[in-house]
């Protein structure tokens, strides 16, 4: 992805400055966007989406804060971080701290780690499939909804302890875990079709 | 790993072997022609690449395909529009293959043409009745309601009958059920047309028929569409009982297919929850299965209008490999109906110069390579000509598809650009040669800016109907904007 590199400084302050914004929800899942929102620049949509990260992960609420927010006002400058590792589809591993409360999607977007994420978080794409390397952390993840199962459907490369980015949220107990990004495939139908050998 | 490293040192290779910059068209601005660009900026460092579209809108089927209730699955414009910003890129808008620029022009001008223009074509039955007044395929009814400008003055009738009739199960066949039957005071704030939603709060339809040739194992949708149509407020879903028990053939095919599985349980739950008694004026869809459609029948009252659809029931025969079509019984059923909608797939145009399979409706190509004929003969390629997305693999898949289309396509184009410099390639005009040519013959191309203009227009047209836009829906429009 074309990113250009931003300063960690940058990040968390935006992440300061945009913590009350809220994005409400509908009952159809549609999202008000503000005006113009596609001038944003990459890492301030990137805060907004982590918001709207909360609002998903806390389904019953219509606004609802991040705990990453919370965690942030206590004003505190050691914020409570997990390790991750991510091994991308040519096997080098990156090993990232990831505040808790946050996706593993954003987190990977923080660090320039390549996962697609091309709803940007809204569950309507399978591009920022992950593997849980290790099933005694895929067990640790609460069950994926129906509405996150729709989109691992169409995922590529999909395996038993396969999960969205967008929905890994971090948390204590998955301190340590290891996420594999998913090499291409060549069989690209979503249809069941199998591509006859050429 | 392998890939990787050669990626890296093929993409380095071009750029110092050779003293000039790589010069890149993609034709067509959707996901394909998207990720295309995107891969090949990143892959090679020194790479202009200039993406042209016959429309001044960019993006493809995610402007005029997903449908207007679908609003996140439009947020990947945000990751095309920083592609098209990107300072190696250039969007040209308003250039058609074929009238502003040949393809053989393009191949002169530039090192790699990607041909990624997609199918704006359909499969067609080839059955009686075809042509009748009332029949048209999805994709024409889609691009209406999605303000498409050619299709803004499709001949749509709404109000002459109460009920339609949708060929085909996949996501378009269902995303045409729900635009037709959500309540149209939901789409009033979506980015639907204002003439489609001005058209569906006046329409009279109130029962839509999804019929497919196969059974509900077979059926080609997903999840997620299938959910969304059966949650519609006040929607009586009608399914037969007796349509859903599997063979043990179906049992096999739905084992190692999650997608078929999830669908398949959907339905069959939809079928026991039985329909409960339509008030009346209340909206049905029904689920069809195993009816092929034979011949289209004509009104008697209107003539040269459809009245109905005479199908054949059908059963699964096995023709061996583990495939298994849908074969007529020689019985027949007719439904009345007075508007049909053909959702059996869409179909890719050639254009002049461009090998083309008539039979699968893609440009043969092997990994993106395209091939000099249909003879499968790999050896005899079209040098420095590739194609992604629809035009490569037929009219399949998503969005995210692409993106492992155009990493092939990309992989491809590498291996082949570090054969090309090691035997001296010479300059190409590229994006100077684009714009000397389109200004010789008076073209009116459309930048990216062009585009920023119209969707600010459209976002402030809609924020007065509380919209997230309001679509310019006619050349005139677009064309005025974007040369305001």
């Amino acid at each position: 992805m074309l990113v250009s590199k931003v300063s960690r400084a940058g990040i968390l302050m935006l992440r300061g400055l945009s913590r009350g914004k809220l994005t409400p929800i509908t009952r159809a899942g549609y999202i008000q966007r503000p005006y113009g929102q596609y001038l944003q620049p990459w890492f301030e949509r990137q805060t907004e989406t982590k918001v709207f990260q909360g609002s998903i992960f806390l389904k019953h609420h219509n606004f609802s804060t991040t705990t990453t927010a919370n965690a942030s006002e206590e004003g505190s400058e050691k914020e409570e971080t997990i390790s991750v590792t991510f091994v991308d589809k040519d096997g080098e591993e990156q090993h990232i701290k990831v505040p808790i409360g946050m996706s593993m999607l954003e987190a990977a977007h923080e660090n320039d780690i390549e996962l697609e994420g091309a709803c940007e978080g809204s569950l309507a794409c399978s591009t920022c499939h992950v593997i849980v390397m290790d099933v005694e952390y895929y067990n640790k993840l609460e069950d994926p909804a129906d509405e996150e199962n729709d989109m691992l459907d169409l995922a590529f490369g999909l395996t038993e302890t396969s999960r969205l980015g967008c929905q890994v949220i971090a948390k204590p107990e998955l301190d340590g875990i290891r996420l594999a990004i998913p090499a291409a495939t060549r069989n690209f139908a979503v249809d069941g079709y199998v591509p006859k050998p050429h | 790993m392998a890939i990787f490293q050669a990626r890296t040192w093929l993409s380095r290779s071009f750029s110092t072997l050779s003293s000039h910059p790589l010069r890149v068209c993609v034709v067509g601005s959707g996901p394909a022609g998207f990720y295309t660009a995107e891969k090949m900026l990143k892959a090679h460092q020194e790479a202009e690449v200039d993406i042209i579209d016959r429309l001044p809108t960019p993006f493809g089927l995610v402007r005029s395909g997903v449908a207007p209730d679908h609003p996140e699955t439009k947020i990947v414009i945000n990751q095309f529009s920083r592609v098209a910003r990107h300072d190696r890129c250039s969007f040209f808008g308003n250039v058609t293959l074929g009238s502003s620029v040949s393809l053989l022009e393009l191949r002169e001008l530039y090192h790699v043409v990607v041909l990624a223009y997609g199918a704006e074509s359909d499969r067609e039955l080839g059955i009686p009745g075809e042509d009748l007044v009332g029949i048209h395929s999805a994709r024409e009814f889609v691009w209406w309601y999605n303000g498409h400008p050619d299709c803004k003055n499709l001949d749509l009738d709404l109000k002459n009958t109460d009920t339609a009739v949708i060929l085909g199960q996949g996501n378009v066949a269902l995303d045409v059920a729900r635009i037709l039957l959500r309540p149209a005071t939901e789409l009033a704030t979506t980015d639907i047309a204002s003439h489609a939603l001005a058209a569906l709060e006046e329409s009279s339809i109130r029962k839509v028929y999804l019929v497919g040739r196969r059974g509900p194992v077979q059926a080609a949708c997903t999840a997620k569409e299938l959910r969304e149509v059966l949650g519609i407020k006040d929607l009586c879903i009608h399914l037969q009982e007796a349509d859903l028990p599997k063979t043990p053939k179906d049992e096999e095919e739905i084992k190692n297919n999650r997608i078929q599985r999830r669908v398949y349980e959907l339905l069959s739950k939809a079928a026991t929850t039985g329909p409960s008694h339509p008030r009346s004026g209340q909206r049905e869809l029904h689920f069809v299965f195993f009816r092929k459609p034979d011949r289209f029948l004509e009104s008697d009252e209107r003539r040269g209008h459809v009245s109905g659809v005479h199908f054949e029931k059908t059963v699964l025969k096995d023709v061996g490999d583990g495939k298994r079509i849908a074969v007529g019984t020689g019985q027949f059923e007719d439904l009345e109906c007075g508007m049909v909608l053909k959702s059996i797939g869409y179909k890719s145009v050639p254009v002049d110069g461009l090998p083309f399979d008539h039979q699968k409706g893609v440009v043969p190509n092997i990994r993106g390579r395209v091939l000099h004929d249909t003879s499968g003969d790999a050896t005899l390629l079209e040098e420095g000509l590739y194609v992604c997305g629809w035009l490569k693999r037929g009219p399949t898949g998503i969005i995210a598809t692409n993106l492992y289309c155009a990493e092939e396509t990309v992989v491809s184009i590498s291996e082949d650009l570090n054969l090309l410099a090691s035997k001296a390639s010479l300059p190409k005009p590229g994006r100077e040669g684009l714009l000397h040519l389109l200004d010789n013959r008076k073209v009116k191309f459309m930048q990216f800016s062009a585009w920023e203009k119209i969707d600010s227009t459209e976002t402030r047209l809609g924020s007065l109907k509380n919209k997230p836009r309001d679509k310019l829906t006619t050349w005139e429009d677009l064309l005025k904007v974007a040369r305001e």
